[in-house]
């Protein structure tokens, strides 16, 4: 329904999308990139694709004073009301006052994989988004991409489709939450293009409903000092991965993308990222946080190429996390593949307990396990989250980080009392 | 206020306490001193209830409970408190939250009401001051990249806040400075009175001109070999412990 008015370029871009995806079928766990992580085997291939919803936009608070859209089941609901900032274009992907930013830059992002999700994606989107950011100009507020999920009965799949060029000299701040209800599986494809001295921040929270699989691709190119700076908050979903694509392309280019993830139950968390130094003196930097108990997986896959062109590049990756059961898991591969001879490089994975020695310094002051435990779990992951600029931004999103940690320890303190 | 009977404590499958008999009423100071490695620590994290020090052997008893079957926060809130030897770092839990969270743990115990962010805030202020810790501290993550003297002087500070009957300062002096040496055993022997008692463990005499202690006990070897009053510190300063190392072996 919504396909057939999409102009002729896009259709045609969507129909070779779904030729490859067609043929190619989902990734399965023999494909490298899919080895810890088995999508398919959940069942959203049978998952009947969302139809645009009906009524109007649902109710739910923007964060601070940010400029809001709000996507259900992946079609675009809410448009920002008020009239926005000099140099701040919002639009559809299919619009034709858009159409030449987008094929210049739609698909440019993400390498051409047919097995990945991103190909599915270009074939099956609704609506999609397009963010415009003038050059020069520096949004002070917000904007806010809010996707919910609402399935009821019967199982859904959407691909919500987001378009982000920032200009020359242009910045902002992006903040995208996903929240739902109902088993549903959640596709998302962001593309960030950032064009000389650009810069974006970008935090997203991934809160999905428990049964909800959420694949979410992130493409992010560079060019000569441009600036990302990313933190990535999973607590959601019964599966979920998080494939990030970052080219550092031109000269001293910066990416910055810090994670934290609380996984409990069977939840399985899935992060693989690709960072690309293709210019000189560029930087990079990832830290990812984990906390997994009862039988949560993470997994974290992080490759790093500096190409031979990329003197002088300082790039580092590090994954920790904590495990609090002994049925808990974790799955690294860190990789550096380095082409060039002028570099900082450094890479780390660990994987711990909680700080027996913390733990006992904490309640020989009178506090009990639980909110001993809860502090330093907290404190594990306040290197993330005190990353995050906005301060409305970072108080919601701990917030959530909060209750999640709360809602595991009322458990246990029920377990406790059953046992005792 | 606390008795200590025939104590035989093991730390992985090596038994450290090798039969402590030892009383302290209330009121009293304590003092005990003893040689590297005789098991003055491992006595004060048996007393505080550290996971994986094991006792084998006997029994604590605290204002008639007994001692050993409490949780180690259960402990504190009945008043006793371990001025830890080396306190330990906490990155990433502010000192303001990790303070206030213990105070209002303490008094909730104790069926006091809890103090809000202001009134905890005021209160930890005038503490802070009055110990010599400075605002900064206040705000930084627990003990992260504090000096040794200023992580003793923030063990002091928690003590003042958390008001306990019965202390155990494990070399609380080392790593002071001279000026806060005094400032910090001034506040702590300010804090006796008749329904407290402490037990100090120290190298050094220094300390106990300020907390005179009514008795002083030698730990050699993992048991108390000796016990005087406050003139055998002065002796030991003099004498050393090579009498006592031979006769613990
Ligand atoms: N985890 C452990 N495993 C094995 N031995 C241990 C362990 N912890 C402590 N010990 C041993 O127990 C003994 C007593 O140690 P403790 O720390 O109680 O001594 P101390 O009297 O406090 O010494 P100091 O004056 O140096 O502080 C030492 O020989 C020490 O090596
Ligand atoms: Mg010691």
């Amino acid at each position: 329904m919504t396909a057939a008015s999409h102009p002729d370029w896009l259709e045609s871009l969507r129909r070779a999308a779904r030729a490859k995806a067609d043929a190619a079928g989902l990734p399965s766990r023999r494909d490298e990139a899919w080895k810890y992580t088995d999508v398919a085997g959940l069942g959203v291939a049978s998952f009947a694709l969302a139809e645009k919803p009906q009524g109007g936009p649902p109710e739910a608070v923007p964060l601070g004073d940010a400029i809001r859209l709000v996507l259900v089941n992946g079609s675009l609901v809410a448009s920002p009301d008020t009239p926005l900032p000099a140099g701040v274009v919002v639009d559809r992907l299919d619009s034709g006052f858009s159409a030449d930013l987008v094929q210049a830059h739609l698909g440019r992002t993400i390498p051409p994989d047919a097995k990945s999700l991103a190909t599915l994606n270009s074939a099956l989107f609704a609506d999609g988004v397009v963010l415009r950011i003038g050059a020069g100009v520096t949004v002070a507020r917000p904007i806010e991409v809010l996707s919910l999920g609402q399935a009821g009965e019967e199982p859904l799949a959407f691909h919500p489709r987001c378009l982000v060029v920032v200009e020359e000299g242009g910045s902002a701040t992006l903040i995208e939450r996903h929240q739902g209800s109902g088993t549903y599986f959640s596709n998302s494809v962001l593309e960030i293009a950032l064009a000389s001295g650009a810069a974006l921040r970008h935090y997203k929270l991934q809160d999905e409903a428990a049964q909800a699989v959420h694949v979410a691709t992130l493409g992010v190119s560079l060019a000569a000092g441009a600036h990302y700076d990313g933190v990535l908050v999973q607590t959601g979903a019964r599966l979920a991965r998080h494939e990030v694509h970052a080219a550092l392309d031109g000269l001293e280019a910066s990416f910055a993308l810090d994670g934290a993830y609380l996984g409990a139950g069977q939840q399985h968390l899935d992060t693989t990222t690709f960072v690309t130094h293709v210019g000189p003196g560029g930087a990079s930097r990832q830290v990812f946080k984990g906390v997994l108990d009862d039988q949560a997986r993470g997994v974290f896959q992080g490759t790093v190429l500096v190409q031979r062109g990329a003197q002088k590049t300082d790039a580092h990756q590090l994954s920790k996390a904590l495990l609090l059961s002994p049925q808990a898991e974790m799955d690294g591969k860190p990789e550096l593949e380095i082409y060039a001879d002028d570099v900082k490089c450094g890479h780390g994975c660990t994987i711990g307990d909680i700080d027996e020695t913390a733990l006992f310094y904490l309640r020989a002051r009178g506090i009990d396990e639980a909110t001993a435990r809860h502090l330093l779990i907290e404190a594990f992951l306040a290197e993330v989250l005190e990353r995050i600029e906005a301060e409305p931004v970072r108080q919601a999103f701990a917030a959530v980080v909060g209750e999640r940690l709360q809602g595991a320890h009322a458990t246990r303190r029920i377990d406790d009392h059953r046992q005792g | 206020m606390l008795e200590i009977r025939n104590l035989h404590a093991s730390v992985d499958g090596r038994e450290i306490l090798k039969g402590i008999d030892l009383t302290v009423p209330a009121g009293e100071v304590h003092a005990v001193m003893g040689p590297n490695g005789s098991g003055k620590s491992t006595l004060s994290y048996v007393l505080a209830g550290r996971d994986g020090y094991q006792v084998t052997a006997g029994s604590v008893t605290y204002k008639g409970q007994d001692l050993l079957a409490m949780k180690t926060e259960e402990r504190a809130r009945q008043g006793v408190f371990l001025a830890f030897q080396y306190p330990v770092e906490i990155p990433g839990v502010t000192g303001v939250n990790f303070l206030k969270t213990a105070v209002n743990a303490v008094r909730r115990s104790r069926g006091e009401s809890e103090l809000d962010a202001m009134q905890f805030l005021k209160l930890a202020r005038k503490k802070a001051k009055e110990l010599g810790v400075s605002e900064e501290m206040l705000r930084r993550a627990v003990n992260t990249g504090f000096s040794g003297g200023e992580k003793k002087r923030y063990e002091a500070l928690q003590m003042a806040l958390l008001e306990p009957s019965f202390m155990i300062l494990d070399e609380t002096d080392s790593g002071l400075d001279i000026d806060a040496l005094k400032v910090v055993a001034e506040a702590v022997d300010a804090f006796r009175n008749p329904q407290r008692a402490m037990l100090v463990i120290t190298h050094y005499q220094r300390i106990l001109d300020y907390i005179v202690p009514d008795k002083v006990h030698v730990l050699a070897g993992g048991r108390i070999v000796q016990t005087g009053g406050k003139d055998l510190a002065l002796e030991l300063e003099r004498t050393g412990y090579a009498q006592f190392v031979g006769q613990a072996a």
